[in-house]
């Protein structure tokens, strides 16, 4: 009996059928693979250039594939190509870059998360001026303030120098990253704050033991932007310091627009990669990490 | 009864909205106090107020005889359970208990005996190692009274504290809170705007609203004699009937109806003055069937509407041009359009003047 019941049933039943060549799908996968196809494309060109011998690239075709795979341009780029008078590649960039990023990062999320937790949980007076002076320090076009920074800069003595560099990079993280923890920080429960107060822990105390240890997301998010966006800084490194500590992306741009001798291209697209490996390894190692902070309250007003 | 906790002509204000008005209560020690009102009466922040974590614009508070209007939170001897209960979702409910120890100081092996006891008397010993994440609401409110609990505090503050809960949840924990006030007896002060809650756990009630205390009383006072008729439309489910009339000749008169007022309690023990008025009478008040010839005062009435809830049936009918509910017992055979015959008990009722609307 139990089965006449179910072969009883006519018409439509069970899941629906999909169609794989619908228009709609046709549509969305064909503009997917061009869009894909279009930012890939130069990357792949890059890859394939900085493996070719000069030889080969003078042949002309830039989307085959190398005959003959050299990392010679990957050695060159990294640690012999010249720029200017000195000819160490951009090894001596890479680290300068690491000696700016690192402390700029650090620093810039440590005074920006207490910035943001004290304007989210102990809101003094003045705080929402405070605030809004600083967010709207965030629209200020850069080129405003150059070169009154440079001023600054030169009167304490830092113009030119690493620290100088550092501090540049602080200052300038400080609006979108305070915006970023005070909103991540007061989407956080208001009775944890309390529970902490009642339980006697003061400002650092609740800062370093209860807030910090939930905002793992928002750390993330904090040091991707941070990283990429310091790393990938030209128009600061150009401008405050000298050519002793130029960061990568500066001696990127003086071996790709070096003058002399023939261009090479295979230890320009080296070059190239090399210095926007750092940005994509955080991007790749944090991704999901990334999504969450961004989800977990840092649009939310 | 030594006092546990006093407030002293409290005053809060944000900007120029005042949220505490000149507000006096004095709780005993080990009394359990509700503060009961509806939403944005000022009863949450009253609490917060007397944990310190909000400063007062004036007035005082004292805490087992010690001024600590002043006071930080931490200092103040108070542990506060609250709504969502608030554990440190990091740290593993050890880690949750021995945060205040901690930070207080205390030496090791102190904090170890303190948790023992503790997770003992709260039944948690077996999740000590555990994270919050993985606790049921019941073992999640446990922790956070026990973090009241080791830090060896005078008064217990809750907000709310089962307002997050499914409703038999919370009718087992309400019952774990009794039984907990009646081992600890310490002073607990509890927020909540469920009446029934309020009921069976308070030694008093004080109802709220408007940023004042409009009644301080037993549960007993508050449901047999409130002292306004937002009391006593507040308290009780479901809620008083009320009869717009006037008092005259020591009788109440509504429509042709004249119920005597033999045998009421008037404030003012000379009796009313004549006037406007309001009756209030309580639907569990109201006696149907055999039991109807023992009361004073009788009506007849037709059946307009049942809500059968099991235990109970609710009718409702029409009594002098008023809506008016009686309780009748979940049994009774009755069904809409019947004729029914009421008993009043007057000595039951309440009477407020009508613009007033104190108690009469």
């Amino acid at each position: 009996m139990t089965d006449t019941s179910s072969s009883m049933l006519n018409g439509p039943q069970g899941p629906k059928p999909r169609k794989s060549f619908s228009r709609r799908n046709i549509f969305l996968y064909g503009t997917l693979i061009t869009i894909t196809l279009f930012y890939a494309l130069p990357l792949y060109v890059m890859f394939v250039t900085s493996l070719k011998g000069m030889p080969e690239i003078r042949l002309g075709n830039v989307f085959a594939p190398p005959l003959e795979i050299t990392f010679e341009p990957w050695v060159k780029a990294w640690s012999q190509a010249c720029t200017g008078l000195t000819c160490d590649g951009l090894s001596t960039g890479f680290w300068n870059s690491i000696k700016i990023t690192i402390p700029s990062v650090v620093l810039s999320i440590i005074i920006a998360s207490v910035n943001g937790y004290a304007l989210s949980n102990w809101k003094f007076k003045g705080a929402d001026l405070f605030f809004t002076i600083l967010i709207f320090g965030a629209f200020i076009p850069y080129q405003v303030m150059l070169y009154p920074i440079v001023i600054m800069l030169r009167e304490i003595g830092l113009y030119g120098s690493l620290g100088g560099l550092i501090l540049v990079h602080t200052v300038f993280g400080m609006p979108i990253l305070t915006l970023l923890f005070r909103n991540y920080f007061t989407s956080l429960p208001e009775e944890l704050f309390k529970a902490a107060r009642v339980d006697g822990a003061g400002f650092w105390g609740i800062y370093t033991k209860v807030m910090v240890p939930m905002s793992l997301p928002i750390f993330t998010v904090a040091m991707i932007l941070q990283v990429t966006g310091i790393w990938n800084d030209f128009l600061f490194g150009v401008v405050y310091s000298s050519p002793d500590n130029y960061p990568m992306t500066v001696s990127l741009n003086n071996i790709v627009n070096s003058t002399q001798g023939v261009k090479e291209y295979n230890v320009n697209m080296a070059a190239t990669i090399l210095t926007g490996l750092v940005p994509l390894t955080i991007y790749f190692l944090s991704g999901r990490m990334f999504v969450r902070g961004i989800a977990a309250g840092a649009v939310k007003g | 009864m030594k006092n546990s906790v006093e407030i002293k002509n409290l005053d809060l204000q944000f900007g120029a909205v005042k949220v505490l008005q000149d507000l006096n209560l004095d709780i005993g020690q080990g009394e359990f106090l509700v503060l009961l009102g509806s939403s944005g009466c000022g009863k949450s922040t009253l609490l917060n107020c007397i944990a310190g974590l909000l400063d007062v614009s004036g007035g005082q508070i004292h805490i087992n005889g010690r001024n600590v209007t002043w006071a930080e939170p931490s200092e103040r001897g108070i542990g506060m359970v609250f709504q969502s209960y608030a554990l440190y979702p990091q740290m593993t409910v050890e880690g949750n208990l021995s945060f205040g120890l901690k930070n207080a100081k205390i030496p090791k092996p102190e904090i170890e005996k303190r948790i023992k006891h503790a997770s003992e008397v709260l039944q948690i010993e077996p999740l000590l190692k555990r994270k919050p994440a993985a606790l049921s609401g019941g073992q999640r409110q446990r922790v956070a009274i026990g973090r009241a609990l080791v830090r060896d505090v005078d008064v217990f503050l809750f907000d709310e504290p089962l307002s997050n809960l499914d409703a038999k949840l919370r009718a087992d924990l309400r019952v774990e809170i009794k039984r907990l006030h009646h081992k600890l007896q310490n002073t607990m002060i509890y927020v909540t705007h469920d009446q029934i809650e309020a009921m069976t756990l308070a030694d008093r009630i004080a109802i709220m609203r408007g940023g004042q205390i409009m009644q301080l009383g037993s549960p007993d006072e508050i449901y047999g004699r409130p002292i306004n008729k937002y009391v006593a439309d507040f308290i009780g489910s479901p809620s008083m009937n009320f009869l717009e009339g006037h008092v005259k000749n020591n009788a109440f008169e509504v429509g042709d109806l004249s119920i005597p007022l033999d045998g009421y309690e008037f404030v003012d023990a000379a009796g009313a003055t004549e006037g406007p008025a309001t009756m209030g009478i309580r639907p569990e008040h109201v006696v149907t069937g055999e039991l109807v010839e023992n009361t004073p005062y009788q009506i007849d009435v037709e059946i307009n509407l049942i809500e059968p809830t099991g235990s109970d049936t609710l009718v409702d009918c029409v009594v002098a041009g008023h809506h008016f509910r009686v309780r009748m017992d979940g049994q009774s055979r009755v069904s809409v359009g019947d004729k029914l015959r009421l008993g009043l008990w007057p000595a039951k009722a309440s009477l407020f003047d009508a613009t007033s609307e104190l108690r009469l």
